[in-house]
């Protein structure tokens, strides 16, 4: 280390000279060589403690027994134990009070963008809003086919919902077709149409569409007399809707419209529940093991159900 | 031809020559500083005396709480009434720029002061070496006889008193270091009851092992071969810098007086070497500036005591500009210098936008964040719907209640939020729906503001932002 090893006279060299310039031979430093000697040592301690040698089938494991996926199983159950208190408040917590806890309702939120991208996204959209010509319903606006409460949004997520119209093409004149649809269109313009009007109440369609022709949440069936049009407001697709029904098998141009069973365990509780409501029973006085059967399918857990009504009614057109 | 060859084999060597006097003392040599009193070391101890902060400052306390506190687990800086969010640390990257410029700055005027009055290895090195040769001796002579000496009850005293002492010193450094980050006198707590979080161990053992390895083995070693400071010294300096200086022309040729001689030829300088035992980082101060030379004085104290001795005028080594010493010429006044005038600038407006930052540090962070989708939905009546994401960061030290309201477009109602609490420190996001009825509603895009009204306070915030619709 001391600079008298600078003295080129006093070093060794290799015997090479170009041009007077005497190759030198000078040792490597110490330190330099020390570190290449530890990093040599660092690879045998890595491999006795780590998985490194590839074997037929396996590989050695090393010491300490780490794996990647035990690591991220780690780090994910490190994840679940933050969200676990939170999770099992919600489990015991109604639907109401989870959306007057502002606390609580942040997480609903924040925890359901995952599972609303992963189930319900694909028909109606990353935001809840899908392209019009998709055809599937707008969860952001405030018109609700089956009702826009959350325990109506949670049953009709837990249930899963078909509406049904009847095809037209056999039944009615071209004449009153053309007529109806432009009722239907003159009703979203709340503009009056007598002629129609006598039509749509001669023909049936009040039955399901309901006198003021505002729906009926029961059944599931549109409000025509606002401007929110659950496929399109264009003549010719109103046309078709009224020719071919919804979801009628007989048509084969029918309209498509399904919205799937997330939880039937869950569906027929609320059910239960609601019927034991309805005649001035005590929810609590069911009993179960007559209810449910245990084989009832389930896509989402009860709380997963929960966490996508609260988001789907906070998208911005809850009641 | 062969000739030649020789020649210029010869005058390789001779290159070789200059290197082999060229002197590198890159740790083999133990530098052992002597102590001399002085005008510089007088100054060097206050300029030390800063550090003191670091040891005192955390136990400082303000309002019932630690006075300045770095809290990073709750990202934020409290410094006595001031807390500092995270959306603030513009004033942060302000603050560091004006050191770093300040820096630069003073470089530029008077060379490495920070390095000679200030920097951490120089201070520490000092207290490090000033309890070293209490106990071992303090020339080079002395310590060399006490460490070759046998081991002895009274040197192994001696040396566990030292390294004792080092680690101490340097285990108060980690532990104020830390200190400044978390609640102090719980710290001090959690370190006697073993309860300390690993984190703050670590720090503080990092820093006691760090101390200890650098003021206590290292020192100049660490000015030399670690700090970029000492490499980027050359371009901070003019001719105009002053730096300690031999003065060479009163000074060569240099040679001891002897009574009974003519030393009428000799220059000033005795050759006493007083200059070079007495630098810390063990350079000769006469062989020009290097970049070992941390600016500290200490020879020129040690010249000054000499030149005095000997009868003659003071100075001989000075705080001296190049100009000064080369050409006779005079430095350019500071307010003349380009670099000084571009460094104050600089240092101005850094220091312009800190205090701006402090005089307008909001109580709180309001933003409004548009949905992106959808951007709008059009709702059974007709009218528009907007939804929007309110963030509201409460800076205060007390629960803040917030009214909003919108402006700026007419009919729009504010839907599902009225009123919402915020605690202190908090960041909150709320849901808020704007509608607009169709008659009142335009085309695309329309800017609409958002206003909240602090109950009980007269905080108003008002945030631009956009009403979206079908084009």
């Amino acid at each position: 280390m001391a600079d008298s090893k600078n003295n080129s006279n006093q070093v060794p060299d290799t015997g090479h000279v170009w041009d007077g310039i005497r190759e030198l031979d000078n040792p490597c430093p110490r330190w330099w060589l020390n570190s290449l000697y530890l990093s040599g040592l660092i690879v045998v301690v890595y491999f006795i403690l780590y998985p490194s040698l590839p074997l037929v089938n396996d590989s050695t494991k090393g010491l300490l027994g780490w794996t990647q996926i035990k690591e991220f199983k780690e780090d994910l159950a490190k994840v679940e134990a933050v969200r676990a208190p939170f999770e099992n408040k919600l489990a015991e917590m109604s639907v109401e009070d989870i959306l007057a806890n502002q606390e609580m309702l942040n997480y609903a939120i924040g925890s359901s963008k995952v599972l609303f991208g992963e189930n319900c996204a694909a028909c109606h959209g990353t935001g809840g809003a899908p392209a019009e010509s998709a055809g599937y319903p707008n969860l952001t606006d405030d018109d609700w086919l089956f009702g826009g409460e959350i325990n109506e949004i949670m049953m009709s997520i837990a249930k899963g919902r078909s509406g049904t119209m009847p095809a037209h093409q056999n039944l009615l004149t071209t004449e009153e077709v053309d007529l109806l649809v432009q009722f239907v269109v003159d009703s979203s313009n709340g503009v009056e149409n007598s002629a129609g009007l006598a039509l749509y109440n001669a023909k049936g369609c009040v039955a399901c569409h309901g006198a003021d022709a505002k729906g009926v949440k029961a059944m599931g069936s549109a409000n025509l007399t606002d401007k929110i049009w659950r496929f399109s407001g264009d003549e010719d697709q109103i046309r078709h809707t009224i020719l071919h029904g919804v979801n009628d098998a007989s048509d084969k141009e029918t309209r498509v419209a399904l919205m799937p069973q997330w939880s039937e365990k869950m569906a027929v509780i609320m059910e239960a529940i609601a019927y034991a409501i309805e005649d001035d029973e005590d929810p609590n006085d069911i009993d179960w093991d007559d209810e449910l059967t245990g084989d009832e399918a389930e896509r989402l857990t009860e709380t997963e159900i929960k966490k996508l009504a609260v988001y789907v009614h906070q998208f911005g057109g809850g009641q | 031809m062969s000739g030649q060859v020789k020649e210029t084999a010869i005058n390789v060597d001779d290159i070789y020559e200059e290197v082999s006097e060229w002197h590198i003392n890159s740790g083999g040599i133990k530098i052992v500083a002597k102590r001399l009193a002085g005008r510089f070391r007088t100054l060097k101890w206050f300029g030390m005396s800063v550090w003191l902060v670091l040891f005192l400052g955390p136990y400082l306390r303000w309002n019932d709480s630690q006075a300045i506190l770095f809290d990073l687990p709750h990202r934020q800086f409290n410094i006595f009434d001031i807390t500092i969010y995270p959306q603030d640390i513009w004033m942060l990257s302000l603050t560091l720029l004006f050191f770093a410029i300040l820096l630069a700055a003073v470089t530029s005027i008077a060379g490495r002061v920070f390095c000679g009055y200030f920097c951490f290895q120089t201070v520490w090195t000092d207290v490090y070496t000033f309890i070293e040769e209490k106990l071992e001796g303090n020339t080079p002579q002395k310590a060399l006889k006490f460490n070759k000496a046998p081991w002895s009850v009274d040197k192994i005293t001696r040396k566990i008193a030292k390294h004792s002492m080092w680690l101490l010193i340097a285990a108060l450094t980690g532990i104020s270091f830390v200190a400044w980050f978390t609640e102090a006198f719980q710290l001090w707590r959690d370190l006697f009851s073993f309860q300390a979080p690993l984190f703050a161990v670590g720090v503080i053992a990092t820093f006691t092992g760090g101390t200890y390895l650098f003021a206590g083995f290292m020192r100049e070693q660490v000015c030399f071969w670690l700090c970029p400071y000492a490499r980027l010294q050359g371009v901070m300096y003019d001719q105009d810098t002053l730096l300690p200086a031999y003065d060479a022309e009163r000074g060569e040729p240099r040679g001891r007086i002897k009574k009974g001689q003519d030393n009428s030829a000799k220059g000033s300088c005795i050759d006493c070497n007083v200059c070079v035992a007495v630098c810390p980082t063990g350079i000769d101060i006469r062989k020009g500036q290097q970049e070992g030379c941390i600016t500290c004085g200490m020879c020129i104290d040690a010249c000054d005591s000499i030149m005095d001795k000997v009868k003659q005028p003071r100075g001989l080594i000075r705080y001296a500009s190049y100009k000064e010493l080369h050409h006779n010429g005079k430095s350019i006044p500071l307010y003349k210098r380009l670099r000084v005038i571009i460094y104050s600038l600089i240092l101005l407006m850094a220091l312009s936008g800190i205090i701006y930052g402090f005089m307008n540090l909001s109580p709180t962070e309001f933003k409004v964040v548009h949905e992106r989708q959808p951007l709008f939905v059009r709702l059974s009546d007709g009218s528009i719907q907007n939804k929007y994401t309110i963030k509201i960061l409460n800076k205060t030290k007390e629960t803040m209640t917030i009214r909003f309201n919108i402006e700026g477009l007419d009919g729009a109602t504010l839907h599902s939020l009225k009123e919402m609490t915020v605690e202190p420190g908090k960041i909150v996001p709320v849901t808020a729906l704007v509608r607009v009825p169709s008659e009142h509603f335009t085309k695309g895009i329309t800017p609409i503001i958002f206003k909240g009204d602090v109950v009980d306070s007269t905080i108003s915030l008002r945030y631009k932002s956009m009403f979206m619709g079908p084009e």
